[in-house]
């Protein structure tokens, strides 16, 4: 009984989690607005590599990014079984590609460990922290830090902020 | 509301005030109009002047005031609507329009026009004048013509008036003024501070004391007030009263005026044509009316034009609701797709059912693209003031008539289209229309007339710009661009390719830089802004009858027609506006120009082949062009290019999305739209794709050709 009644004054996080072949991933269920299945996306030119394409979720359109092409794990072939997380960032609406979504979790706050310095500079970008749970480490992403970099001012083409 | 929210509302309220002043101008220039126009005229610049006030824009308040004062004069018939004082009023209206715009951005407006108007007004007040009006023992209305000529009648004309202006003020409350909680006791207190007054009570309309209802009006009064106060002052005491009860504020004899019951038939007014209004016919007032009386209608109640119920809405609310009708049409769409591809019978009633459906979003897409619509009146009007200026600067005497106003186009095309228009209709009266001398010595009136219209034709919106001038000189237009290096000097041109050699950039007819036209921006300018509104523009002319301007336009930005096109595994849109011609080049067109670079040879021009595929990164470089179809493009500036594609599929409208908001500006890309499958297609950006895939050859503009 005092056990869950400090668990309620401790701040708790929810988070999406997700695959990424062998590994796994998760967000902050708050960016996430929905999750639908893969629709073939529409080539973009002059798009980044991690860049897939663009689909349309009704009527909006909506650049999908490829998540393990972005992480350096290699790029995916999508099927119909892959899975395209909608996520919103300060009014930006970006697709991740993902392998398959597998969980919501509810943890507490200082469960979530810190990337550690690891010799990744993707890593060390992406990943904003782990989680452990019992022997799986969970890799949440920096969602911000993925989407493309939009503000391009000048005309030059995205490939070159890749 | 904080006060710049007041701000704002007061701009948005003086741009619709400013309108209502130059449209009614504009109508009794034309010879139409009545009381009632010139009441709306009055107010417009009263209430710009109310505002002004409040915000403390002392200028604009400065020049509002001349500028109403003078008008009253002729409201109150002490002036005549002389054709001088109708052109100081248009003259004043643009000064308004220009001490507001300079109010609201903050910047200054150059004294020298302003004061020179005021000065012009200052000589329409008067000084000694006497105002002669006629009486009249039994009133009847005058017809409510404009021309104001009253003076003339002078059968029975008073003294002039010296001391202090004696009013009349025939005063009736209705039942609803007291009901309201006012009291008559106080407003005449108030009037006896402005000067002398006496008051008669008039108790005719006083029934037996057993017929008397208790809650009812019966009484009267009629003031006469001496004072030095201006009729706003007396009005102002009753501004609180004035719709419940029957209200006459006018000079005593001999300028005694009296209020013709406002009828309530509306007075039809034809905007343009130059018709006098007919004078509604006003049931003349019952003999109970005291004064000798004349017909001016005081009562602003009295509207000619009842104004419609509008509500003022957020434009991103419209926005959004036009995006979401968009996705509905999409949704639409491809529901359509889905059961005809489930191979549903076409007269089962799955079927039928899809049909209303379509119908229905149609409709509603239509309703919603109506609320942004806007009648390209304002933009005529703003017009009416260019040709103004146009015809001061050049001496040339020239008349706008506007046909058409009421077409509705969307707002953002009646917002980009002012440029453009503006720039044309100058060149219209610059160098379309001839001098008035030589309009003369060639049989015609020496007033020229510039024709504007608008009208609906299948889905556009075409505007025609008409000048009955001299028509283009064709052989000094060859002869320029020759001169320019334009063309060359053998080159076997139509009439109508020289026409069109007035888009091409840099052209400019006038031999010298008139400081109207020619500020080094041509025609080509203007065809860019029409194009980038998804428009065309051209041109007929026909030698000593004139010039005709035909700009066809979408009616919205939110759709544009497209070439739904294959390049390599995608379907991309290209703009149709930015297409010439479709054709299959054979392997004898195809010239390569070494470094890769190919020409396309199409009749007897060289055009620069763009492959899209490659540029895109959609696919490889196409080597031959046999299983290839070639767009031939015309891009900013007139210059052609091969576009290069795989296959065309079809020709349609498309809803435009943009990228920018989840993505970003993505090159050779202008947006996407969502095609029948729910796929996206992108829209070609075909300027900077030539842009970039020409953009190391060190002469792209060698090969251009005539615009057109």
């Amino acid at each position: 009984m005092p056990d869950t009644e400090r668990k309620t004054y401790s701040p708790t996080l929810e988070f999406i989690t997700f695959h990424i072949g062998e590994e796994e991933y998760c967000v902050d269920i708050m960016a996430v607005r929905e999750i639908r299945g893969w629709t073939r996306a529409t080539a973009l030119p002059h798009a980044p590599h991690y860049v897939s394409g663009v689909i349309n979720l009704r009527g909006t359109v909506l650049p999908i990014i490829d998540l393990a092409a972005r992480l350096g794990v290699g790029a995916t072939e999508p099927t119909s079984r892959h899975v395209i997380i909608v996520l919103q960032v300060e009014g930006q609406v970006v697709g991740l590609l993902a392998d398959a979504v597998s969980d919501i979790m509810t943890v507490k706050a200082e469960e979530m460990h810190a990337t550690p310095n690891v010799d990744s500079e993707t890593a060390k970008l992406f990943v904003k922290g782990i989680l452990a749970v019992d022997e799986r480490m969970i890799r949440q992403i920096d969602v911000a830090k993925v989407f493309p970099a939009q503000q391009q001012q000048d005309a030059a083409p995205p490939a070159a902020a890749a | 509301m904080s006060m710049d929210d007041l701000r704002v509302t007061f701009f948005q309220e003086c741009e619709e005030l400013l309108e209502a002043l130059e449209f009614g101008l504009l109508e009794i220039n034309e010879g139409g109009g009545d009381d009632d126009t010139l009441n709306a005229v009055f107010r417009a610049v009263h209430s710009i002047k109310g505002g002004a006030g409040a915000f403390g824009l002392d200028d604009l308040v400065r020049f509002a005031h001349k500028f109403e004062t003078t008008l009253d004069e002729v409201r109150a018939g002490r002036l005549e609507n002389a054709p001088a004082v109708l052109k100081t009023f248009l003259r004043s209206s643009d000064i308004l329009a220009d001490l507001v715009r300079a109010a609201q951005e903050g910047t200054e407006v150059p004294p020298g026009p302003v004061e020179e108007v005021l000065a012009e007004l200052e000589t329409h007040l008067p000084t000694e004048e006497a105002a002669e009006d006629e009486e009249e023992d039994d009133f009847q209305p005058l017809g409510l013509d404009f021309d104001f000529d009253l003076g003339g009648d002078d059968d029975d004309a008073g003294p002039p008036v010296s001391g202090p202006d004696v009013w009349t003020i025939a005063f009736k409350p209705r039942r609803t003024l007291y009901e309201r909680g006012n009291e008559t006791v106080l407003l005449f207190r108030a009037l006896a501070e402005l000067g002398e007054l006496s008051v008669t009570c008039d108790e005719s309309a006083l029934p037996a004391l057993d017929a008397m209802e208790p809650g009812e009006a019966y009484l009267g009064w009629t003031a006469r007030l001496a004072t030095e106060a201006e009729e706003g002052d007396i009005r102002e005491i009753f501004e609180f009263v004035e719709d419940d009860c029957d209200l006459t504020i006018a000079l005593a004899a001999p300028e005694a005026e009296a209020e013709p019951e406002p009828t309530p038939e509306p007075v039809e007014i034809e905007p343009l044509a130059a018709l006098e209004a007919e004078a509604p016919p006003a049931e003349p007032e019952p003999a109970a009316e005291p004064e000798p009386a004349r017909a001016e209608a005081v009562a602003p109640k009295a509207k000619a034009e009842a104004p419609k119920a509008t509500v003022r809405v957020e434009l991103d609310r419209v926005e959004r609701l036009i995006n979401l009708v968009g996705e509905l049409v999409i949704n639409q769409s491809v529901l359509s797709q889905q059961v005809f591809d489930a191979g549903i019978a076409a007269n089962s009633e799955v079927a039928t059912t899809i049909d209303v459906f379509k119908q229905l979003t149609r409709d509603i897409q239509e309703g919603v693209m109506a609320i942004r619509a806007q009648p390209v009146k304002s933009l005529f009007q703003r017009m009416s003031r260019i040709v103004r200026e146009a015809s001061g600067a050049t001496g040339k005497t020239v008349r706008l008539v506007t046909e058409g106003e009421n077409t509705e186009v969307d707002k953002t095309v009646v917002e980009r289209l002012s440029d453009p228009l503006t720039h044309m209709i100058r060149n219209s009266v610059d160098h379309g229309l001839e001098s008035p001398e030589k309009r003369e010595a060639a049989g015609k009136p020496a007033e020229g007339i510039v024709h504007l219209s608008a009208q609906h034709r299948s889905g556009r919106v075409v505007i025609e710009i008409t000048d009955d001038g001299a028509g283009i000189d064709r052989p000094r237009v060859r002869q320029i661009a020759v001169e320019k290096g334009l063309i060359a000097e053998d080159a076997v041109l139509s009439d109508s390719e020289i026409d069109n050699l007035l888009f091409m950039p840099g052209f400019s007819t006038a031999s010298e830089v008139s400081n109207l036209s020619g500020r080094g921006v041509g025609m080509d300018v203007v065809k860019r802004a029409i194009q980038s509104l998804g428009g065309r523009i051209s041109i007929v002319s026909e030698p000593g009858k004139g010039s005709t301007f035909t700009i066809s336009l979408p009616l919205t930005l939110a759709v544009l027609d497209g070439i739904v096109v294959e390049i390599g595994e995608e379907t991309t849109v290209i703009p149709l506006t930015n297409v010439v011609e479709t054709l299959k080049p054979t392997a004898e067109q195809l010239h390569s120009m070494g470094n890769g670079a190919r020409v396309v040879r199409v009749r007897g021009d060289f055009v620069p082949v763009v492959d899209v595929g490659y540029e895109l990164g959609f696919r490889d470089k196409a080597e031959g062009l046999d299983d290839k179809v070639v767009l031939l493009t015309e891009s900013e500036g007139g210059s052609r290019s091969a576009l290069v594609i795989d296959a065309i599929q079809d020709q349609r409208q498309v809803v435009i999305k943009g990228l920018q908001d989840n993505y970003g500006t993505v090159h050779g890309v202008a947006a996407a739209t969502i095609l029948g499958d729910g796929r996206i297609a992108l829209i070609l950006d075909v300027d900077s794709l030539v842009a970039s895939a020409t953009k190391t050859k060190t002469d792209p503009d060698h090969s251009l050709a005539m615009a057109g």
